[in-house]
């Protein structure tokens, strides 16, 4: 019962996230124009040179028809019983649709040749478009979002949009050329007989949609039902190994085939209506056929309105040409819904709010002139200044030296509105100190880590650095000035050369190695298959965690940034290994400011300040030796006499 | 591979084989049609023959009736066939991953898995469906145009032979091509998917290094392979559609001027040119069909091959023939045990092990970073096969042992843990799916995870998210610990599992080990001294070998790197932890 409850919110919550699968999407014309709109916008002229190409195909075509029917009646018949035939006319007459075809094969040809090039060009672009609005968005945006959500974007939307542009769209074109010339020519040769033949298509259309809806519903469901496939197939595989330690395998085949069973009668019921509406349209069109012909022969044998036997039979022709397309885009109205579908994700994706930046501060290289003076540059100096731009005033450029001087005033800060984590934190970290943040899970330790680089922005408070509301500085130069090492070490598929290089692009193969020295992990590199040049998979799973965090620490030494946060960095480290990276890190944190978040003594005793946290707010404040002799909090930790506490 | 793929067919041959004969009756409908509607304005109109106009009427209404009949048939059961077979083979990959050992995890990624199983799926769906539906229904179009050609005339049928021929040699070239090409497209795909996992995964050291355009440019590589490959392989195809035009206008003008000829000289009647003529679009539509189901079937080679992988892959573990089906007891001895994840390159990573450990004994393990303790004890519960020597468990060799039991009996809390979506009740019974929830409760008090989890507002039906996200990891590991214990294990084996919790509550669970499961041979890789002193014995690993092999004391006395890991340890707050958990 209370299990139920708990998914229902659960599933919910994850709903509301992504929009909830809908049954229906929402506003089909508006995406279809912005779909257009970003084929038109970049491939205008090979858009229309694909649609003269369509053209050319269509009338081409025709002229090939036409060509067979007077071919007998005005070349060979004449001929026939003559008894020195001239061929010269029917050779003239081959040429002239010799030529008809030549265009019609150039025209299909450049068109398939241009489709191509603005099919996957546009995709190209919509993929770069993707990616790099994705860079732009808040933290907040990754951490409630499932990442299997955003990377099927990716995968299966932008595979249905590429099914659309490059088939439906010609194919919607194509048929409407044909539909509107045909329609034409059927209103010249009868009016009352159009109309008839119109009110039939709009059945079938009207089945069409009828049968779609069942169709569209069902592929909703199983784009859905395979988005829950997807997600329990992730984690199972990711934790294969558990299941295997567990011997949990039958039952992870039991939850899977229900799993794919729900899959397999959605998409079989999808599928089904999909592929019915093709023989129903085409004997729809064939029933129609005959009906036209009834009416068309009472009309034509009455002589209604001059209306001929022979014009009749040139109807005929025009009814089947007419329903021949009409069932071709009516067997593209699935695919076209899907990657509609698939396009609003999309562009929900690409609709997010970016992450805000008012900064405009920025922080440059510096060094000091011989007076003592600021000076800007491009060089690695390892000096660091804030430069001003004053705008209002002056237009004037002033430079203030980096210190590292870092304070929260009353910060207050919640992941929502509703719901605060952080409460009245108040610290001031001087140039160079070293202040750990110590207590529980949960206390809040990284969350103000979180705070100092704006992952997040704080509802209350101000948070300072060398007086300079963080607020002002621009994002990228703020999160420049702090190195952070994460508890969670992600490296990057490549090299491990390249994912210490990280931290400082343009660093040499000597500064990589430098740094890996400093962090320690120059030894075990060396012993890797390939030193350096090892290649790095999957996140790093070829490597445990320990030696994740070396890598770690050496792509933040490289980078060599004016203030440190080191989140659990070394909480996988061994005591012995730990000791050796101690004396690199204490290189690292000479002269800078660090935030050090750690639950083993000899990572924080030596801070400058130490903050105890609990339950989002800091409870106690001190160096080691002030806090031991206060006898409360840390010191109770400290002596490790769990039951001296009283919760 | 098309076997591995035909096998899973299974249940759905019915259905496999009525698609194709319900398609085959539609193209006869179909073919019956337009005589009648050529019999219709030939006789019926052009004659204003009023009745004959109903009755043809009437006939073409039943023939297209019998279309429909026909061709719903198709469309349900082609739907029912692919998506059936779509349905076996995602069961087949699914089913034979199971039984896949670590060695053959450690081989695809889990991206590359998700992959194989969803978007490979469907592509093998769709091409499926469409050999079912189009596979027969084309050939037989052609071949009963062709035939009736050869009826009318041989001669001039004979053009359609030759062109047939040369179409073919054509499409088979282009084909080929496009096969390869196609095959680099999905390899670059996994790039780039790689690319964007990796970014939603790590967003935060991507923005805390402002490396937000470096990765742009990383993926508009990726994203520029993937167009200029894609291009290269539609490009390829794009040759395909004029090229089939260009034979069929040939054909239709080498006809014409042949049949005029013909005509001319009183071998061949108008009609039957018409005829040919019409025969002439059949093969023609019929042929882009064949085609089109070459350009399926090349873009699903490649999702064929990679899911073929998958069901082929056989696992690197075997369960022996007559397998030991219970454990005696939790000794386990290492005889002359090297190691390497993938033999016959490099160094062993574990090298000239000898041990001998009696049941019940508790263990500590030891040893710096990539000293190779979690391979060590991945041995026991055959995780792994030894390179060279045995290990011996109940004193019978693993590998004689029913993996299953064994794996029932020797209880790993792994590094790398992972919880599962599902409540903590859930979580807890993947060690034994008929625990009590007495049974429950009592291992989460050995492991110390009572104190939290009553905590919760939802108790023992806290919902946990996917990867454990909304535990802290102390949580996480004596979560671990309690649904390993739950197994009621005759080996015990913790591979750092208690690095996050606190010293005082992982003195606590040891505590309990001691005192309710004494008879539980233990194994504990640990990175505290605390943790493993009162072990009866230790182990030292350094470098992939064993260093030294005893109790604290005498380590202490005989063991240079026991020493200096104690001493880095030892002294005033040597026990404070400041992650402890309220």
């Amino acid at each position: 019962m209370a299990e139920e409850r708990v998914r229902e919110v659960r599933m919910g919550r994850r709903g509301q996230m992504r929009g909830g699968p809908r049954p229906k999407v929402e506003n089909p014309g508006l995406l279809l124009k912005r779909i257009l709109g970003y084929v038109f916008k970049y491939y205008g002229v090979q858009m229309i040179i694909v649609l003269i190409c369509i053209v050319l195909s269509v009338v081409a075509n025709v002229q090939g028809t036409m060509f067979t029917r007077t071919l007998i009646d005005d070349y060979i018949t004449p001929m026939i019983g003559q008894a020195d035939p001239d061929y010269g006319p029917l050779l003239h007459a081959m040429g002239r649709v010799a030529i008809f075809y030549g265009i019609g094969i150039l025209a299909g040809y450049t068109q398939q040749r241009l489709m191509v090039q603005v099919n996957q060009g546009t995709l190209k672009r919509m993929r770069e478009d993707l990616f790099d609005h994705m860079e732009t968005l808040p933290i907040k945006y990754f951490d409630t979002h499932a990442r299997g959500d955003i990377m099927s974007i990716y995968t299966n939307d932008i595979d249905t949009l590429r099914q659309m542009i490059s088939q439906s769209v010609p194919q919607l074109f194509n048929s409407a050329i044909t539909i509107v010339s045909v329609l034409s020519m059927m209103l010249v040769l009868s009016i009352p007989l159009t109309i008839l033949t119109l009110c039939m298509v709009a059945l079938m259309l009207f089945v069409t949609a009828q049968v779609s809806k069942h169709s569209g519903r069902n592929f909703v469901a199983q784009q859905r039902n395979l988005g829950k496939m997807n997600g329990y197939i992730e984690e199972t595989v990711n934790g294969e190994k558990v299941v295997k330690v567990f011997c949990h395998e039958e039952q992870a085949i039991k939850d899977f085939d229900e799993l794919n069973e729900q899959l397999y009668q959605s998409a079989f019921k999808a599928n089904s209506f999909a592929n019915i509406i093709g023989p129903v349209n085409q004997q729809m069109g064939n029933a129609n056929y005959v009906i036209v012909a009834l009416v068309g022969s009472i009309l034509a044998l009455n002589n209604f309105a001059g209306f001929t036997v022979g014009a009749l039979a040139s109807f005929l022709t025009l009814n089947r040409s007419f329903s021949m397309p009409i069932n071709q885009v009516s067997m593209q109205f699935n695919s076209i819904i899907m990657a509609l579908a698939g396009a609003e994700r999309i562009f929900n994706l690409l609709d997010e709010q970016p992450e805000t930046d008012e900064g405009y501060v920025m922080l440059v290289n510096c060094y000091y002139d011989e007076n003592g003076n600021v000076v800007e540059t491009d060089k690695h100096t390892g000096q660091w200044a804030w430069k001003h731009f004053h705008k209002q005033s002056d237009q004037s450029v002033t430079y203030q030296k980096l210190e590292g001087d870092i304070t929260f005033e009353d910060v207050d800060f919640g992941y929502t509105d509703d719901k605060m984590v952080l409460h009245d934190i108040n610290l001031h970290a001087n140039p160079g100190e070293k202040v750990a943040l110590v207590g529980s899970t949960g206390a809040g330790k990284t969350t103000i880590t979180n705070l100092i680089n704006r992952f997040y922005d704080i509802q209350d408070g101000k948070i300072r650095y060398d007086n300079i509301n963080v607020n002002k500085i621009k994002k990228a130069d703020l999160r420049r000035s702090l190195g952070i090492v994460l508890q969670d070490t992600h490296l990057f598929t490549g090299t491990v050369k390249e994912n210490i290089r990280y931290g400082k692009l343009d660093a040499t193969d000597e500064e990589v190695i430098e740094a890996a020295k400093l962090a320690n992990a120059d030894s075990f590199i060396r012993r890797l298959p390939e030193g350096y040049d090892t290649k790095i998979t999957g996140d790093g799973t070829n490597l445990s965690q320990g030696q994740r965090q070396l890598l770690a620490i050496a792509r933040a030494a490289i980078a060599n940034p004016p203030a440190l946060i080191l989140d659990e960095a070394t909480s996988s480290i061994d005591t012995r290994t730990e000791k050796l990276v101690q004396e690199g890190m204490d290189k690292l944190m000479h002269g800078r400011t660090t935030f050090v978040i750690a639950h083993r003594l000899s990572t924080i005793r030596d801070s400058s300040q130490i903050l105890v946290m609990e339950q989002g707010r800091i409870v106690e404040r001190g160096t080691h030796e002030e806090l031991l002799a206060q006898k409360g909090r840390y010191y109770q930790l400290y002596t490790g006499k769990n039951d001296a506490l009283t919760a | 591979m098309v076997k591995t793929l035909a096998a899973q067919i299974k249940e759905f041959k019915k259905a496999s084989i009525i698609t194709p004969l319900s398609m085959i009756g539609e193209v006869i409908c179909e073919m019956i049609i337009p005589i009648l509607m050529g019999r219709m304005v030939d006789y019926g109109i052009g004659r204003g023959d009023m009745s004959y106009i109903v009755r043809t009427g009437l006939i073409m209404l039943a023939v297209a009736l019998g279309g429909l009949f026909f061709g719903v048939m198709g469309a349900v059961f082609g739907a029912m066939a692919s998506t059936g077979f779509a349905r076996n083979l995602r069961k087949a990959m699914f089913d034979n991953i199971q039984t896949y050992s670590f060695a053959n995890i450690d081989k695809f990624s889990t991206s590359s898995l998700v992959t194989r199983l969803t978007t490979d799926v469907t592509n093998i769906q769709n091409a499926f469906q469409m050999i079912l539906r189009m596979g027969l229904r084309a050939p037989v179009t052609m071949i009963v145009a062709m035939a009736m050609s050869f009826s009318l005339s041989p001669r001039l049928a004979s053009i359609y032979l030759i062109a047939v021929f040369i179409l073919a040699i054509c499409m088979f070239f282009i084909m080929s091509r496009a096969t390869r090409y196609f095959q680099q497209v999905f390899r670059r795909y996994d790039d780039l998917n790689e690319s964007v996992q990796e970014n939603v995964n790590a967003i935060r050291v991507v923005k805390a290094y402002v490396r937000e355009d470096y990765e742009i440019s990383r993926f508009d590589k990726a994203a520029a392979n993937i167009y200029l490959m894609f291009s290269k392989a539609e490009l390829n195809m794009a040759i395909v559609a004029p090229l089939m035009q260009t034979v069929v206008y040939t054909c239709i003008l080498l006809i014409s001027w042949f049949g005029a000829h013909m005509i001319v000289g009183g071998t061949l009647a108008t009609g039957e040119l018409m005829s040919l003529l019409t025969y002439c679009m059949n093969i023609l539509m019929s042929l882009m069909m064949v085609s089109m189901i070459f350009v399926m079937i090349t873009m699903s080679q490649a999702s064929a091959k990679r899911i073929a992988e998958v069901i082929n892959e056989e696992s690197s573990l075997k369960n022996p023939e007559n397998p030991v089906m219970s454990v005696p007891d939790g000794s386990i001895q290492f005889k002359d045990v090297y190691f390497s994840y993938t033999p016959g390159s490099g160094d062993p990573v574990l090298k000239d092990i000898n041990l001998d450990i009696h049941a019940g004994e508790s263990i500590g393990i030891i040893g710096g970073t990539g000293s190779a303790k979690s391979s060590l004890v991945s041995l026991i519960s055959r995780l792994y096969d030894v390179t060279e020597g045995s290990v011996l468990v109940g004193g019978r060799d693993v590998r004689d042992y029913d993996m299953e039991v064994l794996r029932n009996e020797v209880s790993v809390v792994l590094q790398q843990n992972v919880l599962f979506s599902g409540t903590i009740m859930d979580n807890l019974r993947w060690g034994d799916p008929n625990a009590t929830e007495e049974d429950c409760m009592r291992v989460c008090r050995m492991a110390c995870a009572d104190e939290f989890i009553e905590k919760m507002p939802d108790g023992y039906n806290t919902w946990i998210e996917q990867g454990g996200s909304n535990v802290s990891g102390g949580q996480k590991q004596r979560l671990c610990i309690a649904r390993a214990l739950l197994k009621k294990p005759k080996i015990l084996i913790l591979d750092d599992s208690t690095s996050a919790v606190d010293t005082a509550t992982d003195a606590k669970i040891r505590k309990a080990f001691r005192e309710e499961i004494p008879n539980t041979t233990k194994l504990i890789i640990a990175q505290r001294i605390s943790s493993v002193k009162d072990c009866d014995r230790i182990i030292v690993m350094e470098d992939g070998r064993v260093d030294g092999f005893g109790t604290h004391d005498e380590l202490l006395e005989t063991n240079g790197i026991y020493r200096e890991v104690y001493e880095s340890q030892v002294g005033a707050g040597a026990n404070a932890d400041f992650d402890r958990p309220e």
